[in-house]
């Protein structure tokens, strides 16, 4: 279950990532904050999942071994670790979902961002707490009581924003149009999620679909918003194959450990 | 050589970084101890799945025991069941309230997911007034909310409930 372990790993940090952007940035101080310290969550949740990955592929390397085939990650001859996934990979060997790898916009995609796979997340580690993968349960059970404040917090700025002022309000109906495509993918299980809905690990994200539009549609009531027509769905990501905005992402990310391999604070 | 009791005590002396009052023992974070002549092995269970004070106190756990001459000392992290508030100790809460710090209220409070729900009512630690509100969801560390005093007036850190 390596590259499921991998998948979780990579939404969690490039939304991390993504979210790191805002510190210094933020349109306050407390929200500044608020937003630095759920990139924090996040990169804690990537770390647990990627520490699984790792010893997954250590336990069974003539397995995965072909999954990866960056030349930096090729170098790593003996026990992989946690860092070794996040910056010694390349780009369509990340298997997030797209929606998490575009660039941070202004403070309304970001949010509707956020409250989209803070939603997505609270069903799906909800469901894994109960898995038949002991760690996987764990990692979710430590990581739901802290994506419960995400979804909180950023459903009030949808209702905040959508119900705020012309502007704001204009604002997160153009955060809605461009993410909307993204968000089908969430719920289209790549087939290495079947493989583990098989094995009682995970719960098929499909079911989450109803539930999660439900939630959408409550605070985009109260917010004001109104949910797009359904439309074309932008997917790939969890096959490895992405938008242009990972690389750059990806350059920036990963580039002290190109550099300056096995570099450490 | 010493018993694991011996060991308890020697963590008591060993500081969450972040929270310079509090011991290891005191937030609830050391989950078993055991001993088998030198060698020890300490399990712990982070408070968040990002908190950076982790590694510091798994390395300073280390280094306390170390100095003590056990060895090998051997940390290990666990997940399940997951930490919370409920674990921190009540000389530990108190200790939080005297830096300045408001404790975390107990469980049932909180953690709804509902959006504006009311907030917690959450006592100042400075004059002790029940009249707060909350400035911030998130405060310095993601283990803290940001309040404010409408007696004193004084902005205070409350330690949120988890």
């Amino acid at each position: 279950m390596f590259l499921l372990s991998l998948q979780m790993a990579d939404d969690a940090l490039l939304l991390g990532h993504r979210n790191s952007e805002w510190t210094g940035h933020g349109p306050n101080l407390e929200q500044d904050i608020a937003i630095s310290n759920i990139a924090l969550d996040l990169i804690g949740q990537a770390r647990n999942f990627y520490q699984y990955a790792a010893f997954q592929f250590n336990e069974n390397r003539t397995a995965y071994e072909g999954l990866i085939n960056s030349p930096a990650f090729q170098q790593v001859a003996e026990n992989l670790d946690e860092d070794d996934l996040a910056y010694l990979r390349d780009a369509n060997e990340f298997r997030n979902h797209l929606l998490v790898e575009l660039n941070k916009g202004d403070w309304a995609f970001t949010i509707t961002r956020q409250f989209f796979i803070s939603l997505y997340q609270q069903h799906l580690y909800s469901d894994l707490q109960k898995s038949s993968d002991r760690q996987i349960a764990a990692i979710a059970e430590k990581s739901l009581k802290e994506v419960n404040y995400h979804v909180r917090w950023s459903g009030e700025w949808v209702i905040r924003l959508g119900d705020g002022t012309e502007e704001s309000h204009r604002r997160m109906r153009s955060a809605i149009d461009q993410l909307w495509q993204y968000t089908g993918e969430l719920f289209i299980p790549a087939d290495y999620q079947e493989k583990a809905v098989q094995l009682g690990i995970l719960v098929n994200p499909g079911t989450y679909r109803e539930s999660w539009m439900a939630k959408v549609r409550a605070a985009f009531d109260q917010a004001g918003l109104v949910i797009p027509e359904s439309g074309w769905t932008q997917k790939g990501g969890k096959q490895g194959i992405h938008t242009e905005h990972l690389g750059y992402l990806l350059a920036e990310l990963q580039y002290l450990q190109r550099s300056y391999p096995g570099s450490s604070w | 050589m010493q018993n694991e009791e011996t060991i308890w005590e020697l963590l008591e002396e060993v500081k969450d970084p972040e929270l310079p009052v509090l011991s290891v023992v005191d937030l609830g974070i050391i989950r078993s101890i055991k001993q088998q002549g030198k060698a020890v092995e300490v399990t712990i269970t982070p408070t968040y799945s990002g908190c950076p004070a982790m590694d510091i106190i798994a390395m300073q756990i280390r280094m306390q025991l170390s100095s003590r001459g056990y060895a090998p000392v051997t940390i290990k992290t666990v997940l399940s069941p997951a930490w919370t508030t409920e674990w921190m100790t009540e000389a530990g809460k108190e200790k939080l309230t005297a830096y300045g710090i408001a404790p975390p209220n107990p469980k049932q409070q909180v953690c709804t997911p509902e959006y504006f729900q009311q907030e917690e009512v959450v006592q100042c630690p400075h004059c002790k007034s029940h009249r707060t509100h909350r400035i911030s969801e998130f405060g310095s560390t993601a283990c803290k909310a940001l309040y404010q005093c409408d007696d004193c007036l004084e902005p205070f850190d409350y330690f949120k409930c988890h």
